[in-house]
C-alpha cells in the first residue's frame, strides 16, 4: 500500500534537504563575502537567490499536490504542513544573505572598512542556527530545535552589541557614518536570519510533537 | 450525561470472540465514527446498540450496554430499544411500497392510525432527511423507482417518522456516488442538533469531514478512541497513525 505517497514524501524531503544546502552555502558566500571582501563569493550569494526561489515554487506545488491527492493525516499532515511553512522562512533567509551580499558589494569600494568583532561571532552564530534547523528537520530531533530556538538570544545580544560598537564608532568618526550604516543593516539581516532559523526549528517540533509555541494548534 | 455507556463488552459468536473489553463513552448529540479494517468488530459493535445481534444464533456478550443509564440487555422491550435506537443500512433498503407508506409504516406499527398525524409526521421526516422538496409531489410512487441517494435519505426518514434518540449507520454512503454521498454528509451534520448519530464507515476522509469523536478498531478491540481532530492529526497509538496513514488495512 502507499507505495506512491511514500515515494513522493521521500522526494519531498530531499527537495527540502537541498533547499536546506542551497541557504546554507547561500548564507556561507555572503559571510565569505564579507569577511574576506571576497566580491565573487557575494555574487554567488545573490544568485543563488534565484534558484531558492525556483526551490521554493517547486517544493509549494508538491505541497499542494500532495494535499489534493493523497488527503494526509498524522503524520503526513504534520510534515507536509511543516514543509509549506518552513520554505518561507527558507526563501526569507535566502533574500537576505542576497541583501547582505548586495550591501558588500556596495562596500567594496571603500578603503577602511571597520572591523566589527561582533559582526563575525554574529556570522558564525546565524549560520551555526541555520545549520541546525535543517539538521533538525532532516533528523526530526525536538531537542536540536530547541536548541535552536534557545540560541536566539545569543544572536540577539550580539546584535545589541554589535548596534552599541557601531554607534560609538559613528559618534567617534562620522566620516564613514554611511558605511557604519550598511553595518548596522548587515547585523539587522544577521538577526534576522536567526528569527527565521527559530521559526523553522518551532515547526520542526510542531512536525514531531504537534505542538507549536507550546500550543496545541490543531 | 453520556448516550451510550459500554462497559466491558465482549461478544462471542459461538466459540470466536469477536470484541474484547471495549469499554466507550458516547457523547450525546454528536456524530461518533467506528473506523478500522474489514472485521475488526466494528459493525458487530453497532449492532450491539440497537441488539441486531440478538437475530444471530450462537451470539453472545458479557458486560454492560447502557442507553440513557439503562442497562439494554436486562429487562428491556426490544421493540421500544429499536424504536429508540434507528438503524440505517449500507445498502438502502426501502420497503416495496410507496414512498408514504414506507415512512408511515413505524408509525402505525406503534399504532398510529389517524391520517392527519400520519401526514404530518411523513412530511416532518421527509423534511428532517432533507427530501420533502423532492418527493413531496411523488408521495404515492414506489418507493423502488427512486435513485440510490433518494431511497437512502427515504430509509433515513422511515427511521426518524418512530422519533427515535439515536441514529446508527452502518456504512450509509458506501453504495452513493458523491453527490448524493455529500447530500447524505450534510443531512447527518444537521441532524446531530436533534440526535445521537455512531456512523460506520470506511472513509476515513467521511470520518475525518464529519465526526466529532471517532474510535479505531483493530482486532475486536477498541485501540483508541478521542475528538477526531486529535485522532486525524496526532493518534496516541502507533496502530491507529499506520491504519489511518494507509500503512496497513
Amino acid at each position: 500500500m502507499r507505495n506512491k505517497f511514500d515515494v513522493e514524501l521521500e522526494a519531498l524531503n530531499t527537495d527540502l534537504i537541498e533547499m536546506g544546502s542551497m541557504i546554507e552555502t547561500a548564507i556561507a558566500s555572503s559571510i565569505t563575502a564579507l569577511i574576506q571582501r571576497d566580491l565573487h563569493s557575494a555574487e554567488r550569494a545573490i544568485e543563488y537567490d534565484n534558484e531558492i526561489d525556483e526551490m521554493e515554487r517547486r517544493i509549494e506545488r508538491r505541497c499542494l499536490k500532495l494535499l489534493l491527492q493523497q488527503q494526509p493525516v498524522a503524520t503526513d499532515l504534520r510534515t507536509i504542513s511543516t514543509a509549506l511553512k518552513i520554505i518561507t522562512d527558507m526563501e526569507r533567509i535566502g533574500d537576505q544573505a542576497a541583501d547582505i551580499s548586495e550591501i558588500v558589494t556596495r562596500l567594496a569600494g571603500e578603503k577602511d572598512l571597520l572591523e566589527i568583532k561582533n559582526l563575525k561571532k554574529m556570522a558564525e552564530a546565524t549560520i551555526k542556527m541555520v545549520n541546525q534547523s535543517i539538521d533538525a528537520f532532516v533528523a526530526k530531533d525536538p531537542v536540536l530545535s530547541n536548541e535552536v530556538i534557545a540560541y536566539d538570544d545569543v544572536v540577539d545580544d550580539l546584535f545589541n552589541q554589535s548596534k552599541t560598537e557601531l554607534i560609538h564608532a559613528i559618534q567617534t568618526d562620522s566620516r564613514y557614518g554611511e558605511q557604519f550604516v550598511d553595518l548596522l543593516m548587515i547585523a539587522k539581516y544577521f538577526e534576522r536570519i536567526g528569527d527565521h532559523a527559530v521559526n523553522i526549528a518551532e515547526w520542526v517540533v510542531f512536525s514531531i510533537t504537534g505542538q507549536h509555541k507550546n500550543q496545541k494548534i490543531l | 450525561m453520556y448516550k451510550f455507556q459500554i462497559e466491558n463488552l465482549n461478544l462471542f459468536y459461538g466459540s470466536f470472540q469477536a470484541l474484547f473489553d471495549v469499554d466507550l463513552n458516547i457523547e450525546d448529540r454528536c456524530i461518533t465514527a467506528f473506523i478500522g479494517p474489514s472485521g475488526c468488530g466494528k459493525s458487530t459493535l453497532l449492532k450491539t446498540l440497537n441488539r441486531m445481534n440478538d437475530l444471530v444464533e450462537g451470539c453472545r456478550i458479557t458486560g454492560k450496554v447502557l442507553l440513557d443509564g439503562e442497562d439494554i440487555y436486562y429487562n428491556t422491550d426490544v421493540n421500544l430499544l429499536r424504536k429508540k435506537v434507528g438503524m440505517v443500512f449500507q445498502k438502502p433498503n426501502p420497503f416495496p411500497m410507496s414512498v408514504y407508506d414506507n415512512v408511515a409504516y413505524g408509525p402505525r406499527t406503534h399504532g398510529i392510525r389517524s391520517k392527519a398525524q400520519l401526514d404530518e409526521i411523513v412530511e416532518d421526516s421527509l423534511r428532517r432527511a432533507a427530501i420533502w422538496d423532492e418527493l413531496k409531489d411523488r408521495l404515492r410512487r414506489n418507493a423502488l423507482g427512486l435513485s440510490g441517494g433518494q431511497q437512502q435519505r427515504l430509509c433515513i426518514a422511515r427511521a426518524l417518522a418512530v422519533n427515535p434518540d439515536v441514529l446508527l449507520m452502518d456504512e450509509p454512503t458506501s453504495a452513493l456516488d458523491p453527490i448524493s454521498t455529500t447530500k447524505i454528509e450534510d443531512l447527518v451534520q444537521e441532524l446531530k442538533q436533534d440526535y445521537t448519530i455512531i456512523i460506520v464507515t470506511h472513509n476515513m476522509q467521511q470520518a475525518t469531514r464529519i465526526s466529532d469523536n471517532t474510535a479505531f478498531f483493530l482486532l475486536g478491540k477498541v485501540i483508541e478512541y478521542g475528538p477526531t481532530e486529535n485522532l486525524f492529526s496526532m493518534p496516541r497509538d502507533k496502530r491507529t497513525e499506520d491504519y489511518i496513514t494507509g500503512r496497513f488495512g
